[in-house]
């Protein structure tokens, strides 16, 4: 059984169909990345797994559970979390009260110390800066902060929209190192990304979005590999 | 309900900004901040200017005992003030809504208030009143009336403004100003619109030559008391944290599974508890009230709030505190009947020149 299974899920905004039929699998150990162009609908498929948005139609099953029309906070405990697009974090609290409320869902304070330490293991410049207030931060530091926060819900499956957007060649080449080390300790990644070729180099699987439905699937060297992808995504 | 209305209202509607949007957004990004500030800068000490060389030979000539008193009512109104602005401005934090219902929730707490200060268990009338005897039942008086008045206000949350949550901003404004009119409809058919004697049970000793009085120390002490309950929630515990995480991003904060129509009743319950605390206290204060005072003390409160920086919690008890300042330093000093014009000048000048108030956002928000 499928960790995440999408099946046909449609999505609008209003009268503008984001998502037509998407249907994609996660698997446990995974990092399964879904790459595309502007509005080709990552960020509202992120979103309708969330329970942000509902589905019109079709259905999201999680763990064997079906939260099609769940709220947020009911998937949140269920265990999927996500770092959204453009951070989002609580700017005018420190990173630490980010990363505490991250953990919001959880009540075992010794286990949410202990994966608050894991946390500034994986980002040692979180630690450094835990009492500054988040809006200060670098651009940088802040993603590190939100998926910090995302890892603190302890997800059964971590959700990261656009991790690298915006950042230097080196910081988004440290970004996907600690992607890897994330899936790596044991948490299933669904990573959204426009730099397709970091991707694609380090997921499992990836699914191909073109407004709004998947035109292309395979593993992530069958996709690098593919011509189309090559010439749409990779700029080859 | 004031003439000034309609154009606030409108004024309101076409002022809207992002998640994080305030008061004024677009007139805040229409002009360079270092231009915006020297102007303030400039206006406000020149205005303060004005107001100094006015104020200062009638200060002198009134000698200082009278105006220490200035200060200690000025004080202790403005803890009131703060009480009742703290809610608007956390209100208006987490859904943006001016809750102009607000003024109202504060009448009736004093309004609940009165008849629970006469049970079978204790009896605090003038008659009875004075002695330390009275601290306990007070103390268990405005615990009640203020966990009534929190439920209430959670009830008209979610009959009035969460239906209307994804709606035109307009919309739960007009269910607000609707909710103002009712509950001021409701008081009226209780208790009549007439003034209601507020029995006078606090000591009224003086101390420091007249200048203080107990009553005021205690108003003061009150309101400081609940202010740093509130710091200690909103600051400390997780559902305090959690309201805040809504405020500052509410997409953001139901990713990290807050039930975000928890903490917004929440922000209302406390919202309406301060306020019921600020009726209570007001009526042991002045000692009367109507069934109409909250729409006056409301929208002084409201102003308060914006002074200080709308969104902001302790922006709104310094705003609080200054405007009671200012609104008895006028009483005192040049014609209650002023009054009013200076605090809603006020309002506009905050409102035009620095529309994020006196401790506006300081830190930027994407």
């Amino acid at each position: 059984m499928a960790l995440l299974e999408l099946e046909g899920v449609e999505a609008s905004y209003g009268r503008i169909r984001a998502l037509r039929g998407i249907s994609l699998v996660a698997e446990k150990g995974e990092i399964v990345a879904l790459i595309g162009s502007n509005g080709a609908g990552k960020t509202t498929t992120l979103r309708t797994i969330s329970g942000l948005m509902h589905p019109a139609a079709g259905s999201i099953v999680f763990n064997g559970k079906h939260i099609t029309n769940e709220a947020p906070d009911r998937i949140v405990q269920l265990g999927i979390c996500q770092s959204p697009e453009g951070r989002r974090l609580f700017t005018r609290m420190t990173v630490v009260d980010n990363l505490r409320m991250g953990a919001y869902t959880r009540s075992n304070a010794g286990e949410i110390k202990k994966d608050m330490d894991r946390v500034f293991e994986l980002f040692p410049r979180l630690k450094e800066r835990r009492n500054q207030i988040a809006g200060t931060l670098s651009g940088g530091e802040q993603q590190m902060c939100a998926m910090g926060r995302a890892l603190m819900a302890k997800p059964k499956l971590l959700m990261l929209d656009e991790p690298s957007l915006g950042l230097s060649p080196i910081l988004v080449e440290t970004i996907f190192d600690i992607v890897r080390e994330i899936n790596a300790q044991g948490t299933p990644v669904l990573l959204v990304e426009q730099n397709a070729h970091k991707a694609l180099e380090i997921a499992n699987r990836g699914y191909v979005l073109e407004t709004g439905a998947i035109v292309q699937t395979g593993t992530g060297k069958e996709l690098l590999e593919s011509a189309e992808v090559q010439k749409a995504y990779l700029g080859m | 309900m004031g003439g000034g209305f309609g154009p606030l209202l409108s004024f309101l509607a076409t002022t809207r900004g992002g998640l994080d949007g305030h008061l004024v957004g677009a007139l805040r990004k229409a002009r360079s901040s270092v231009q915006s500030s020297l102007v303030t800068r400039v206006i406000g000490i020149a205005l303060a200017a004005v107001v100094i060389i006015y104020l200062s030979p009638k200060v002198y000539a009134l000698g200082p005992s009278y105006f220490l008193r200035i200060v200690a009512v000025g004080v202790a109104l403005g803890a009131i003030y703060a009480l009742i602005a703290i809610g608007y401005t956390m209100v208006y934090g987490i859904v943006e809504l001016i809750n102009f219902a607000h003024g109202d929730v504060f009448t009736l707490g004093a309004f609940i208030s009165l008849p629970l200060l006469v049970t079978p268990f204790w009896h605090l009338t003038e008659e009875t009143g004075g002695g330390w005897g009275i601290v306990l039942p007070l103390i268990a008086v405005f615990l009640i009336v203020m966990l009534i008045t929190g439920l209430i206000n959670v009830g008209i949350e979610r009959v009035a403004y969460r239906p209307l949550r994804n709606a035109p901003r307009l919309a739960p404004l007009i269910t607000a100003v609707g909710v103002s009119f009712f509950l001021e409809g409701v008081m009226y058919l209780w208790k009549g619109a007439v003034n209601l004697h507020y029995p006078d049970l606090l000591p009224s000793n003086r101390f420091v030559g007249g200048t203080f009085s107990a009553k005021d120390v205690i108003v003061i002490v009150a309101a400081v008391i609940l202010v740093a309950g509130l710091a200690f929630f909103v600051n400390q515990t997780k559902l305090g944290k959690a309201m805040r995480a809504t405020a500052q991003d509410r997409d953001a904060a139901r990713l990290m599974g807050i039930n975000i129509d928890r903490t917004i009743s929440a922000t209302f319950f406390i919202g309406a508890v301060l306020a019921a605390a600020g009726g209570i206290t007001y009526g042991l204060y002045i000692n009367s009230v109507n069934n109409g005072l909250g729409f006056p003390i409301g929208l002084v409160a409201f102003t308060a709030a914006v002074f200080g920086g709308i969104g902001n919690i302790p922006g709104a008890a310094l705003g609080g505190l200054i405007i009671g300042l200012i609104r008895a330093t006028n009483d005192g000093y040049v014609d209650p009947q002023w009054t009013d014009v200076v605090t809603f000048a006020i309002l506009i000048l905050v409102l035009t020149l620095r529309p994020t108030g006196l401790l506006g956002m300081r830190v930027p928000e994407k």
